[in-house]
C-alpha cells in the first residue's frame, strides 16, 4: 500500500516526545460512551491510563473482532478507539481500589468518566471530592443527557441518542422510517466534544492554576450535525423532512415544495452532486461544466447552452427541475464514480463520488497524504490499519504510541515501578479482585 | 457576564467561510476571543447566500445557518482582491494571534497571506488552514460543498436500506471537523505560551471525517468485509429498529440488547401470545425471524403515540424515545434544563436561537452577548480603533472601493 507509516510499539514513553500534549496525564475511567475522548488527547501525546475493571471494560465485547473471534483482546471496536493508551486494571467499587484511584489522581490532569451521572460520587469520586485531592485536576464526564435534567437517567442507546438529537428524523424516505447511521456515531460526537472541552478547561487551568468539571451531554453533541435544519425550525417553523436522496427547498405556495436531487446514480454506484446556479458563480460554473461535457459526447443536448444563472431555486418549477435530472441522470449512468470525481476535479464540479469504506481506503489522495497508519500486535502476530490524524500539526508529531492496551498491559508498570507496590501486595490486590 | 473569559484577549483573523472554520472562530469567540470575521460584498460569505432565509426572503443577513455559526464576532467588509485590501488585510494579520482559512488551496499563497508570508509579519502565528482534502495531493482541488465531502467520506453508504439508495446524513464532515481542529488549536496556543512558537495547522475535512468510521475500516483491513447501511439494524440487539406510531409520520425507536429488556418488553405488550414463541426467546433466535419480529413490534406500537410508547419502556428500564423533529427538540425539557438554546436579537433576522454548547464548565462557561454580524457591521469600530486608521484614510478606502458597501453588492444579491 502506498503511503503508508509503521510504528514500533514501545514500552517506554519517550515514543510520546514532542507531543502536543505530552506533558499531561489522562486517567480514563470511561466505557464506550467516552473512548474516543482519551484517545484524541493520547494520539496528540498525552499519557493516557486506561482504567478498567478488573477482567476488563465491557466494550471489549462489542464487534467487529479480529477475524471474527469474539474476544476481549480481539475486539475492532476496543481497537479502534484506545490507541496510545496503556491499561491497568482496578475495580473503583473496592476500598482499596479507591486509594489507588485517588493515588493516580493526585498526579493527574485529567479523568474522564461516562459512568451514570452521580455514579462517581456515590463512591466518593465525584468532583467536588476529587477537587480537594487535586485542584488543578479537570473532570470531564460524559453522559447521554448530561450531569443533571428531568432526563438524566433514561435509558439511552447509541440509536436512542441519535433520535432525541432531532438528526435521525433528517435522514431517510417520507414513506420509510427514519434512519440512523449504521456505524454508530451518538458516543463519538459526545467523545469529541469531551476533548474539545477538557483542552478548553486545561487553557482555563492554564491562567488560573484551577481545575473544573466538564459535563457533556451526547444528546447535545448529536444536535449540532442537524446543521441547517435547526433555523429551518428557529426561522420559518418548518420541520425539515426526510427527503431520500434529495432535498426539499422549501418556499412558500406558490410556488410551493420543491425537491432536488443530492444523490445521483452512476454507472457502478452513486455521487454527491449539487446541480444548481442562480446567484452562486461557483454552482453555475459547476453546472455548465457538467452539461457540456454531457453534449460532448452527444447527451442532455436539450440543455445546451442552459443558462444556470437563471436556475433560481426560489421559483423554478418542479416539472423543469425533474426534466433536467433526468436528463443528467440518463449521462451520469453511462460514467463510474471514479470518472465522474476525476472530471469533477478537473473542472471544478460540486460532485463527489460516493464512496464505500473500500474507495475510501484506496484513495490516491489519502495515500498521498500517508494518512492511514499501519500499527504492530505483536500479540496477535500482525499488524493493523487504523485512520490517521484529524489535522496535520507543522511543528509537532501527532502519532499512535502504543497499540490498544491488552487487559491490565501495564499493572505492574504502573503499580509496582511508579505507585511502588510490592508484588505479594498486587498478589494479594488481584485475588481480592481489586486489580 | 463579568467572569473572566478563557480567551479574552486572544484575537483572531478569520478568513475562514462556510461552516467548519467559522465554528472554529465561534467557539472561541463565545468564549471571550475578538474574532473578525473578514468578507466583502463583492464576495460574501457564500454561507450568507444560503437558506433558510428569515421569511424564505434570501438576503446576506437573513441567513438562519450564517447566524448560527457567527455568534460574537465583528464583521469587516474588505475586498482582497485590491492591493490595499491586501494592505489591510496585512494590517489585520499584524493585529492578530491566530489567523483561519478555509480557501482551496493556493487561494491565500494568491493574495500573499499563507504561512510563510504571514509568518514574516508575525513569527509566532498559529495558522489554520481547514479545507476539504488537504493542502496537498492528488485530489487537493477538490471544489465542493460538506455534503459531496461527506459522501466521499462515506457516510452516505451507510444510511439506508441495504437494498435501498444511500441518503445524505447532511453534511456531515462539517460537523465533526472543527471540535478537532478546536482541541489542536488551543494546545498550539498553550504550546505558544511556553515555547514562543506558532504553528500550522493543516486540516483535510475529509481526514477529519473518516475517523468516525474506524470501526469499519478496521473490520474491511482485517476481514476483508465492506460495512454497508443496515437500516435500522445492529448485529447485537433484537428488536433494534424504528417503528411507526399513531399521528402523521410519528416514530419511536425501541433497541433492546438483553434478556432483561426483552422480558420487560414482553411484560409492557402485556406478554401476547407471539412473544411466547420460542424463536423469540434467545436474540439468536430474534436475529434470524427479525422481519417477523420488526412487523409484530410495528403492530403494537402503532396503536400508541411515540410519547407513549417512550414512557411505558422507559419506565421499566428499555432503552426507547421518540423520533424527534427538529420541534421536538425545540421542546425537549432536558434541554430546557441545559438551557441548549440562547436567544439573541439579531438586527435584521430579529430574536432567534442559537446553539449552546454540549459541554458545560463549572468554572469557564462561554458567554453569548451578541448575534452574528450583518455584513460589514463592524467596520468603522475596527478599521478606527483596532486598526488605527483615520477618518481620511477609511473615507478613501471607501472611494476606492478597498472597503466595500451594499452598493458593491453583485446584481441578484442587492438588498
Amino acid at each position: 500500500m502506498r503511503g503508508k507509516k509503521e510504528f514500533e510499539v514501545m514500552r517506554n514513553l519517550s515514543n510520546r516526545e514532542g507531543g502536543l500534549l505530552n506533558s499531561y496525564r489522562v486517567l480514563d475511567l470511561s466505557n464506550e460512551k467516552g473512548l474516543l475522548c482519551g484517545k484524541i488527547l493520547g494520539d496528540f501525546g498525552a499519557d493516557v491510563i486506561k482504567i478498567e475493571p478488573p477482567g476488563g471494560d465491557s466494550a471489549r465485547n462489542i464487534g467487529p473482532f479480529y477475524k471474527d473471534i469474539a474476544h476481549p483482546e480481539k475486539s475492532l471496536y476496543w481497537f479502534a478507539l484506545n490507541t496510545s493508551k496503556r491499561g491497568i486494571t482496578l475495580n473503583i467499587e473496592t476500598a482499596d481500589g479507591r486509594e489507588i484511584f485517588k493515588r493516580l489522581v493526585k498526579t493527574a490532569d485529567f479523568v474522564i468518566e461516562s459512568f451514570d451521572p452521580g455514579y462517581m460520587d456515590s463512591l466518593g469520586l465525584g468532583y467536588p471530592a476529587l477537587e480537594q485531592i487535586n485542584p488543578h485536576m479537570i473532570m470531564t464526564s460524559v453522559s447521554p443527557f448530561g450531569s443533571s435534567g428531568p432526563y438524566t437517567h433514561y435509558k439511552a442507546t447509541d440509536m436512542v441518542l441519535w433520535a432525541m438529537s432531532g438528526f435521525m428524523s433528517t435522514c431517510g424516505q417520507t414513506s420509510e422510517p427514519p434512519y440512523r447511521v449504521s456505524i454508530p456515531q451518538s458516543y463519538l460526537h459526545g467523545s469529541l466534544h469531551a476533548a474539545m472541552g477538557s483542552m478548553i478547561a486545561l487553557y482555563y487551568r492554564e491562567l488560573t492554576g484551577e481545575g473544573q468539571h466538564v459535563d457533556i451531554s451526547i444528546q447535545e453533541a448529536n444536535f449540532f450535525s442537524t446543521d441547517w435544519a435547526m433555523p429551518m425550525w428557529d426561522l420559518n417553523s418548518i420541520n425539515l423532512r426526510r427527503s431520500g436522496a434529495g432535498g426539499f427547498v422549501d418556499r412558500p405556495t406558490p410556488p410551493g415544495p420543491f425537491w432536488i436531487r443530492f444523490i445521483w446514480p452512476c454507472k457502478d454506484g452513486h455521487v454527491s452532486l449539487f446541480l444548481a446556479g442562480g446567484a452562486q458563480a461557483g454552482l453555475v460554473k459547476s453546472s455548465t461544466q457538467l452539461v457540456e461535457m454531457a453534449n460532448s459526447e452527444g447527451m442532455a443536448e436539450y440543455l445546451k447552452d442552459y443558462d444556470w444563472t437563471t436556475h433560481d431555486m426560489s421559483n423554478t418549477s418542479q416539472e423543469e427541475r425533474s426534466q433536467i435530472e433526468e436528463a443528467v441522470i440518463a449521462f451520469l449512468r453511462t460514467k463510474t464514480k471514479e470518472e465522474l470525481y476525476d472530471a469533477a476535479l478537473e473542472k471544478g464540479m460540486v460532485l463527489g463520488s460516493l464512496s464505500t469504506i473500500k474507495d475510501i481506503m484506496g484513495s490516491p489522495q489519502l495515500a498521498v497524504r500517508e494518512y492511514f497508519v499501519e500499527v504492530q500486535h505483536p500479540e496477535l502476530g500482525d499488524t493493523i490499519i487504523y485512520p490517521g490524524a484529524p489535522v496535520k500539526l507543522s511543528e509537532v508529531p501527532w502519532r499512535i504510541s502504543r497499540r490498544p492496551p491488552l487487559i491490565g498491559e501495564h499493572n505492574e508498570e504502573i503499580y509496582e515501578k511508579e505507585l511502588g507496590f510490592t508484588k505479594e501486595e498486587l498478589s494479594r490486590l488481584k485475588a481480592a479482585k481489586v486489580i | 457576564m463579568s467572569r473572566m473569559q478563557v480567551f479574552e484577549g486572544v484575537k483572531v483573523a478569520e478568513f475562514a467561510w462556510v461552516a467548519v472554520g467559522p465554528q472554529v472562530g465561534r467557539t472561541l469567540a463565545e468564549h471571550g476571543a475578538t474574532v473578525l470575521h473578514i468578507e466583502s460584498h463583492r464576495r460574501p460569505d457564500l454561507l450568507r447566500l444560503s437558506s433558510p432565509f428569515k421569511d424564505f426572503e434570501p438576503g446576506i443577513d437573513r441567513s438562519g445557518l450564517f447566524a448560527m455559526l457567527n455568534t460574537n464576532k465583528c464583521s469587516i467588509s474588505l475586498d482582497l482582491s485590491k492591493p490595499k485590501g491586501k494592505d489591510i488585510a496585512r494590517k489585520v494579520i499584524e493585529w492578530a494571534d491566530i489567523v483561519t482559512e478555509s480557501f482551496g488551496p493556493g487561494t491565500m499563497k494568491r493574495l500573499g497571506l499563507n504561512y510563510e508570508e504571514v509568518k514574516k509579519i508575525r513569527p509566532d502565528i498559529i495558522y489554520i488552514s481547514t479545507c476539504m482534502q488537504g493542502q496537498y495531493g492528488p485530489h487537493a482541488s477538490f471544489r465542493a460543498y460538506g455534503m459531496q465531502l461527506g459522501a466521499l467520506s462515506g457516510f452516505p453508504a451507510l444510511v439506508g436500506r441495504p437494498d435501498g439508495e444511500p441518503m445524505h446524513p447532511m453534511a456531515y464532515t462539517d460537523w465533526l471537523a472543527p471540535w478537532y481542529l478546536v482541541t489542536a488549536l488551543i494546545g498550539a496556543m498553550l504550546r505558544r505560551r511556553k515555547t514562543g512558537k506558532g504553528m500550522y495547522l493543516d486540516q483535510a475535512q475529509y481526514e477529519a471525517g473518516v475517523t468516525f468510521l474506524a470501526q469499519g475500516i478496521l473490520d474491511y483491513t482485517v476481514n476483508g468485509r465492506v460495512m454497508n447501511r443496515m437500516a435500522n439494524r445492529d448485529p447485537y440487539a433484537a428488536p433494534h429498529g424504528a417503528y411507526p406510531c399513531q399521528g402523521e409520520d410519528r416514530w419511536c425507536v425501541i433497541t433492546i440488547f438483553t434478556d432483561e429488556e426483552w422480558e420487560a418488553f414482553c411484560q409492557v405488550l402485556g406478554n401476547p401470545e407471539w412473544t411466547k414463541d420460542a424463536k423469540f426467546a434467545t436474540l439468536l433466535g430474534r436475529k434470524r425471524n427479525e422481519d417477523e419480529l420488526d412487523r409484530l413490534v410495528a403492530e403494537w406500537t402503532i396503536n400508541y403515540t411515540a410519547e407513549e410508547v417512550t414512557a411505558l419502556m422507559q419506565a421499566t428500564g428499555i432503552p426507547a424515545s421518540v423520533v424527534y423533529t427538529i420541534e421536538d427538540v425545540f421542546n425537549d425539557p432536558q434541554l430546557k434544563h441545559r438551557q441548549h438554546f440562547v436567544y439573541l436579537d439579531h438586527p435584521v433576522i430579529g430574536r432567534h436561537a442559537y446553539h449552546n454548547e454540549a459541554i458545560r464548565f463549572s468554572k469557564s462557561p462561554p458567554d453569548f452577548w451578541k448575534a452574528a454580524p450583518c455584513l460589514g457591521e463592524d467596520n468603522e469600530q475596527v478599521y478606527k480603533e483596532i486598526l488605527g486608521l483615520t477618518d481620511a484614510e477609511i473615507a478613501d478606502l471607501l472611494a476606492e472601493g478597498v472597503i466595500t458597501t451594499d452598493a458593491d453588492l453583485p446584481e441578484g444579491l442587492a438588498l
